[in-house]
């Protein structure tokens, strides 16, 4: 497919990780953000083609990853209702709650169903205008623009039926709770391509000079990558920290103003809780008030639910490029993508996740 | 997850800024595709779709210095190669 194949040509890949190699003349730890850019990562061994010098560290960018047990179960609680049609994102179906998935207990005979968009959802309600239709939104700056405007849409057209669950994060408050930690090891990163095709890049400025890391916008195809690394290892052999723009086909500076704008009016930023890391503040959507009663979990009365996670999951270090998946002692035994104990095991963009499924054997170090 | 995918408007209806609707062809495979975020694009854009919704439309001269970009790295290497089959 145009745009996509160009991308992947494997000779290019390796001219360009010997080109990496050419200008790396120091040891360097570089943290991807986003999930997809993990996954593709293992999956095409874009790590083992690069010089020795080079660390990759896996970020936190995965909506499926770092949504709370708590929301899970409150979703498990929405879907098990009389007259409730609960949709999700195929990924989020076979995340564990504290007891149970959604793919359970629609086994057991909830009506829950898998959708591709928020649109999907929004039109079942329309179809179906005797049942209570309510879509999990889970995901970053990218998936915001789709979300709200399914909320715009409802109360435009006066679609009583539909709600959301929100579990909205935010991308630069978790890149800054990885550098202002003391145990920091990240040097430069990958900005999510994506993430920024919405939101555009401005917000990164800042934090590339507050903590001199260069920050380099990238796309999600294994030539994008092994480019934005290119950019991130040239900036850091000169000793400069900017921001740099890899995925400028599908990137702009100012990000898509539409799209910003419709999440503005739908969305407030609210402090979040992420799995594997705890509350941060400033770091999730929520709806605004004017909306409020597109809120599912008021609209259905939930409150107050609180899950301990498991003492043996690192993952909240491995998010944070503290810790790598091998460092856990549950990796692979106790912890497996069919019986996850933590956030990164349990979507298949999760560092624990994709080491599992594409390198079960750890490197000889 | 924030996995977006490139494909191509083949038409666009709707008068309405914010219910802009189009079908778009991901490799021959149709799609209904929210296009409210993208006002300016064209049929026969490229746009990057995420959960039913255009983020963005794709630069095609962006693309090509990107792609440029790369060929080069290509033709450096490869001429260093005959360079060192001819030594
Ligand atoms: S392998 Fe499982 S238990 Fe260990 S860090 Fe990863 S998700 Fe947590």
């Amino acid at each position: 497919m145009k745009y996509l194949d160009e991308y992947r040509n494997p000779k290019l890949a390796r001219q360009l990780a010997h080109g990496i190699s050419e200008i790396t003349t120091h040891n360097w730890t570089i943290m991807e953000v986003c999930g997809g850019q993990t996954h593709a990562i293992v999956r095409f061994g874009i790590d083992s083609l690069l010089p020795g010098e080079i660390t990759l560290l896996h970020g936190p960018g995965c909506p499926v990853c770092v949504t709370p047990v708590e929301l899970i179960d409150k979703a498990i609680e929405i879907a098990v209702r009389p007259k409730v049609i609960f949709c999700s994102f195929g990924d989020m179906m076979r995340v564990p709650g504290t007891g149970k998935d959604l793919l359970s207990v629609k086994a057991e005979g909830a009506d829950v169903r898998m959708v591709y968009s928020p649109f999907d959802a929004l039109k079942m309600a329309v179809d179906n205008p005797d049942r209570e239709i309510v879509f999990f939104a889970i995901g970053f700056e990218t998936t915001a623009p789709a979300n709200a405007m399914a909320v715009y849409q409802a109360k435009k057209r006066n679609i009583k039926n539909f709600s959301i669950l929100v579990s909205h994060v935010l991308v630069p408050p978790a890149i800054e709770a990885i550098l202002s930690s003391d145990n920091n090891r990240v040097q430069g990163f990958l900005a999510a391509g994506h993430v920024c095709a919405v939101m555009g890049y401005n917000e990164y400025i800042p934090i590339a000079g507050k903590y001199h890391v260069p920050i380099v916008v990238t796309g999600f195809e294994p030539l994008d990558i092994l480019q934005g690394i290119y950019m991130v290892i040239c900036q850091l052999e000169k000793g400069r920290a900017e921001v740099e723009n890899q995925y400028s086909r599908a990137v702009k500076k100012d990000g898509n103003p539409q799209a910003i704008g419709i999440m503005n009016e739908v969305f407030r930023i609210i402090p979040r809780k992420w799995r594997g890391i705890g509350e941060m503040p400033k770091s999730g959507l929520g709806l605004k008030h004017e909306y409020s009663e597109y809120d599912a979990e008021s609209r259905f009365g939930l409150t107050g639910y609180r899950v301990e996670e498991s003492s043996e999951c690192i993952s909240g270090l491995i998010l944070r490029g503290i810790k790598k998946p091998f460092d856990c002692e549950a990796f692979g035994k106790n912890c497996t993508p069919e019986r996850p104990l933590g956030a990164t095991m349990v979507s298949s963009e999760g560092a624990c996740a994709a080491y599992y499924r594409y390198r079960r054997i750890a490197p000889n170090q | 997850m924030c996995l977006a995918v490139p494909g191509q408007i083949v038409s666009i209806e709707g008068n309405d800024p914010l219910e802009l609707i189009g079908k778009v062809s991901f490799g021959g495979t149709m799609r209904k595709v929210n296009l409210s975020c993208v006002p300016e694009a064209l049929i026969g854009d490229y746009v990057l779709v995420h959960a039913g919704m255009a983020i963005s439309i794709i630069d095609a001269s962006e693309a090509e210095l990107t792609y440029q970009y790369l060929k080069e790295i290509d033709d450096l290497a490869t001429a260093e190669d005959e360079a060192n089959e001819i030594s």
